[in-house]
């Protein structure tokens, strides 16, 4: 419908433009007074953070491209040029470099997150697709910012991993010369990969975008899993989690602060130092860290194809997620036998990784078989059946009314709850 | 903001003594050290990414240049390249600098006497950035086969200005004299620029 927007503001400069474009509208509704749940724990901390990491990556690396140069001659010279001559270059560096991990570190949590208290679940079954769509582009915009700086693990990254794709039956090797272009990684793969690793993560903000759009229509799942049963229920984002998600934010810029100026190596590989070498594999070589429990499943398959359909399959499964959790209970908080299988399955996440990160012999294979066995097993068998057999606790009626006794004590009286919600 | 921000009006406050007024102050005291904290902070966090567009230490450490001015024979000029500037070296001969210094200041739009454009006593070489001071072209005049304009010195094919013997400006839209870069005579007939 065409027609001017009614706007409320009175600063006659955002009046005139409110009326015309409703952008001051829009963010007073969906960040001043977004009705958010009333009972957000630190976990509903990590969107934010995950925003505002976005944010550094990308206003690093653009000044960072400002001072790298895309060629096999050039590369790793031209990092070592940032580090040591540009102003401030080491720092762009090692926060773009340790602002990778960080980025990973929060979505992690922030998918533990979603999957401890159901967050997928109906109605948000495409917000969390979304949300699976970011971690792919992510992880692609990762391995390419990785093989930038030319060094041994960069380039044997790069090979090992468009290698991949060589698994394919019939037209692999194709796909790989045509990623490669040329017969190995070159100067050509090495200029592809930079210009996609600038576009990506304008894609990532474009699906974040979507990301938070469909999770205003739904609105944000809380730690009791129930649907917001009244106002009574919600508060005003603004100032009540803009604030908590800033108390969140200190936080975030203290871990951050310690990787970067007291260890800004400490996450890479020493051999990304050397200057890539296509002639001479490094002795141990293995993805940074964020991959392991991925590269992990892919060499617990002792078959080619195999390794590659698993790997991939770890994150396509994370799709239908909504669909295999057949339990009409979101949060773990009311689901006794989940709770202890979802402390179980992120065990078997952190194992997968160390597993990945052990050379490939001895018990780590035994280890990273069961592993990759029992995370598919979660996906796959243990959450369909779960969600029929289990007998979950008695959901309390609303946010504002929680139920205090874990055996289902029934109502309680009058101010018994009211107390502890205070501390919320 | 929501309704909480503005409720002293209404009803008895547990603050300061005398009624809601310090309790607004107050609060808006805290806001503004809020804000200015956190502005501080953004600056702080842009700094380096502006910085980082300076010139960095290595092109820095390219900031001087030296030149032998020997194989230079009187009447020729020739270009050296400092900061990715070119700088016009000229061997003036003994004519160029008597009708360079005789001109009188009052002619001159941009008015400078020639013995501050040279070094005491090494009157016959000029050394100046080779810019035009109008819009960056690198004026004519170093070639022998050159248009050097009506005034013997350099000319510039973008707009016309033309400069004179000493690199001021005689003619045209340039508002300045070609600039003389801080330069140094290390033996008599060897100079570092920068």
């Amino acid at each position: 419908m065409a027609g001017l927007h009614k706007s409320e503001f009175s600063n006659p400069v955002i009046n005139w433009v409110d009326t015309r474009l409703p952008i001051f509208t829009m963010m007073q509704k969906e960040y001043g007074v977004f009705p958010t749940p009333k009972n957000f724990n630190y976990f509903w901390n990590f969107g934010a953070l995950a925003m505002i990491n976005l944010v550094v990556m990308i206003a690093t690396g653009i000044f960072l491209a400002m001072n790298y140069t895309a060629n096999v001659a050039m590369a790793f010279d031209s990092v070592e040029r940032i580090t040591r001559d540009v102003n401030y270059g080491w720092l762009l560096r090692n926060v773009h470099a340790n602002g990778a991990s960080m980025f990973f570190i929060i979505v992690y949590i922030h998918m533990f997150r979603g999957m401890y208290y159901g967050s997928y679940k109906k109605p948000r079954e495409l917000l969390w697709m979304i949300g699976v769509v970011i971690l792919l582009l992510m992880m692609a915009t990762a391995f390419m910012g990785y093989v930038l700086p030319w060094g041994q693990m960069s380039y044997w990254g790069a090979t090992v991993i468009t290698n991949l794709f060589s698994a394919i039956p019939v037209v692999g090797e194709s796909i790989v010369i045509l990623l490669w272009g040329g017969f190995s990684v070159d100067n050509a793969t090495l200029n592809r990969f930079f210009s996609l690793h600038y576009l990506m993560p304008f894609l990532i903000t474009g699906v974040v975008f979507l990301h938070v759009a469909a999770l205003h229509i739904t609105g944000s799942n809380n730690p009791l899993g129930i649907d917001v049963k009244s106002e009574k229920d919600t508060l005003p984002f603004h100032p009540y989690y803009t604030i908590k998600d800033a108390v969140g934010m200190c936080v975030y810029l203290l871990v951050f602060a310690v990787l970067v100026f007291f260890a800004p190596d400490y996450l890479g590989h020493a051999d990304n130092y050397i200057p890539a070498n296509p002639l001479v594999t490094p002795a141990h070589i293995v993805p940074e860290w964020y991959f392991l429990p991925f590269y992990a499943i892919l060499r617990s398959v002792p078959s080619k194809l195999g390794g590659v359909i698993l790997m991939f399959g770890s994150i396509a499964i994370l799709f239908v997620l909504p669909w295999l959790d057949t339990s009409p209970v979101r949060s773990a908080k009311f689901r006794p036998i989940y709770r202890q299988l979802m402390y179980v399955f992120v065990i078997v996440c952190v194992v997968l990784g160390m597993a990945g990160g052990k050379p490939a012999e001895g018990i780590w294979v035994v280890i990273g078989r069961v592993c990759t066995a029992y995370y598919f097993l979660h996906f796959l068998v243990i959450l369909p059946i779960l969600g029929k057999l289990e007998r979950p606790l008695p959901l309390p009626e609303s946010i504002s009314n929680p139920v205090l006794t874990r055996m289902g004590g029934g109502p309680l009286p009058g101010g018994a709850y009211a107390k502890p919600m205070e501390k919320q | 903001m929501s309704a909480v921000a503005h409720a002293p009006q209404d009803g008895p406050h547990h603050g300061p003594q005398d009624g809601h007024a310090p309790d607004q102050s107050k609060r808006d005291f805290l806001k503004l050290v809020a804000a200015s904290s956190a502005a501080i902070g953004v600056g702080a966090l842009a700094w380096p990414l502006v910085d980082s567009m300076n010139p960095s230490s290595d092109v820095l450490a390219l900031s001087s240049v030296e030149f032998d001015l020997a194989p230079v024979p009187v009447g020729q000029a020739v270009t050296v390249v400092w900061r990715g500037k070119p700088i016009f070296v000229r061997h003036r001969s003994a004519e160029e600098i008597k009708t360079a210094e005789g001109v009188k200041l009052a002619d001159l739009s941009d008015p400078a006497s020639d013995d501050s454009r040279v070094k005491a006593g090494e009157a016959q070489w000029l050394v100046v950035v080779g810019i035009c001071t109008h819009l960056g072209c690198v004026p004519l005049g170093n070639k022998p086969t050159d248009n050097r304009g009506d005034f013997g010195g350099w000319f510039c094919p973008c707009h016309g200005s033309q400069y004179d013997v000493s690199g001021r400006v005689r003619h045209g839209p340039a508002p300045a004299n070609l600039p003389v870069p801080p330069y140094a005579f290390m033996s008599p007939s060897r100079i570092k620029i920068g």
